[in-house]
């Protein structure tokens, strides 16, 4: 952008209707955003899902008898922590810095991958012990809601494989600290739906 | 590109104002784990009277999400921000009316429902 467009922007004097169209980079990022509040409300229907569903075991395992809260804390530590070395890896990508966005895109990964092992493995637990989503209206909604969660972090981190792969062949060109950018977002989106999981679904068992 | 003042506004996770330095997300950091280790140990205290705990576990989640948006979105107050606030606004609305709407009306339909028991006593 030249020194005379930065000015033109800048200036609130000028006109909205002079300033000429937004950049690629901000239309993509306002799609994006909204997508990302369109996710949301997805997660919302399934929380009141959850919300209405969440008493009615069946006479099978209730709530507070399955979940662990130490386990749930240790998730919990592990997407916020990829959130901030995500947010570290997206100031790399801004500056241009090949080695340290691999650095913490790697980290926020194996993060990530750890979130979602120890997700598969208190799932694989419940089903192993006869939880399974078709044991209760309050297990297929809590299946539903976190698997769902799950599900998009499974996709977040294909993606952002293929954004370290595009990063090592095709460069920092617009596109790709485009579609960085975008992806940064997507994670700290679900890091805000991970907060209203642990709060109604784990939190509000021991009640 | 991020830190420069475009045309029209700014798409969400850049903030010209602050930059989204690594401190601003240290700083976030430091308020999200307050907050989250928070709402763990109100969910297990006996400190709190007990009917209260909900809506503090509802507040500090509240809390917590305003803190992501603000410190890992970059979402501000600032004028080139207009469009995604008022796309927040908007779908924050349409969240509370699916959530609050499904539970209000769910328990308005539970609370007149007659008991199993009974319906099944008529039947007979």
């Amino acid at each position: 952008m030249s020194a005379a467009e930065e000015a033109l922007g800048s200036d609130d004097a000028v006109p909205l209707s002079l300033r000429g169209p937004a950049s690629t980079r901000v239309v993509a990022g306002y799609g994006f955003w909204l997508f990302l509040l369109s996710d949301i409300i997805i997660f919302a229907a399934l929380f009141a899902a959850y919300a209405v569903l969440s008493g009615e075991s069946a006479g099978g395992p209730t709530a507070a008898d399955l979940f662990d809260k130490r386990h749930v804390l240790i998730e919990t530590a592990c997407l916020l922590a990829s959130s901030v070395t995500c947010g570290f890896g997206s100031l790399a990508v801004q500056s241009g810095d090949r080695t340290s966005t691999y650095f913490w895109m790697t980290i926020t990964f194996i993060l990530g991958a750890t979130f979602l092992s120890l997700e598969v493995s208190e799932f694989s637990h419940m089903l192993s012990i006869g939880a399974g989503p078709s044991r209760s209206a309050f297990l297929s909604a809590f299946f539903t809601l976190v698997g769902t969660h799950g599900l998009h972090v499974t996709i977040g981190l294909c993606w952002l494989v293929v954004m370290l792969l595009q990063v090592a062949t095709l460069g920092f060109r617009p596109m790709v600290s485009r579609r960085f950018f975008c992806f940064g977002l997507f994670w700290h989106a679900l890091d805000i739906v991970w907060i209203g999981v642990f709060t109604i679904v784990y939190l509000g068992a021991h009640l | 590109m991020s830190t420069e003042f475009e045309a029209q506004g700014v798409a969400p996770g850049v903030n010209v104002h602050t930059h989204g330095t690594r401190g601003s997300y240290l700083i976030g950091l430091g308020y999200a784990v307050v907050l989250t280790l928070a709402s763990f140990w109100a969910s297990s205290t006996d400190v709190i009277y007990p009917p209260g705990v909900p809506i503090l576990l509802g507040v500090l989640a509240i809390a917590q999400m305003g803190i992501h948006l603000v410190f890992f979105l970059h979402i501000s107050s600032a004028p080139d921000q207009t469009n995604n606030i008022l796309a927040l606004a908007f779908g924050i609305f349409v969240v509370g009316l699916l959530v609050f709407g499904s539970m209000i009306i769910m328990a308005h339909l539970n609370h007149n429902m007659m008991p199993m028991d009974k319906l099944l006593q008529m039947q007979r």
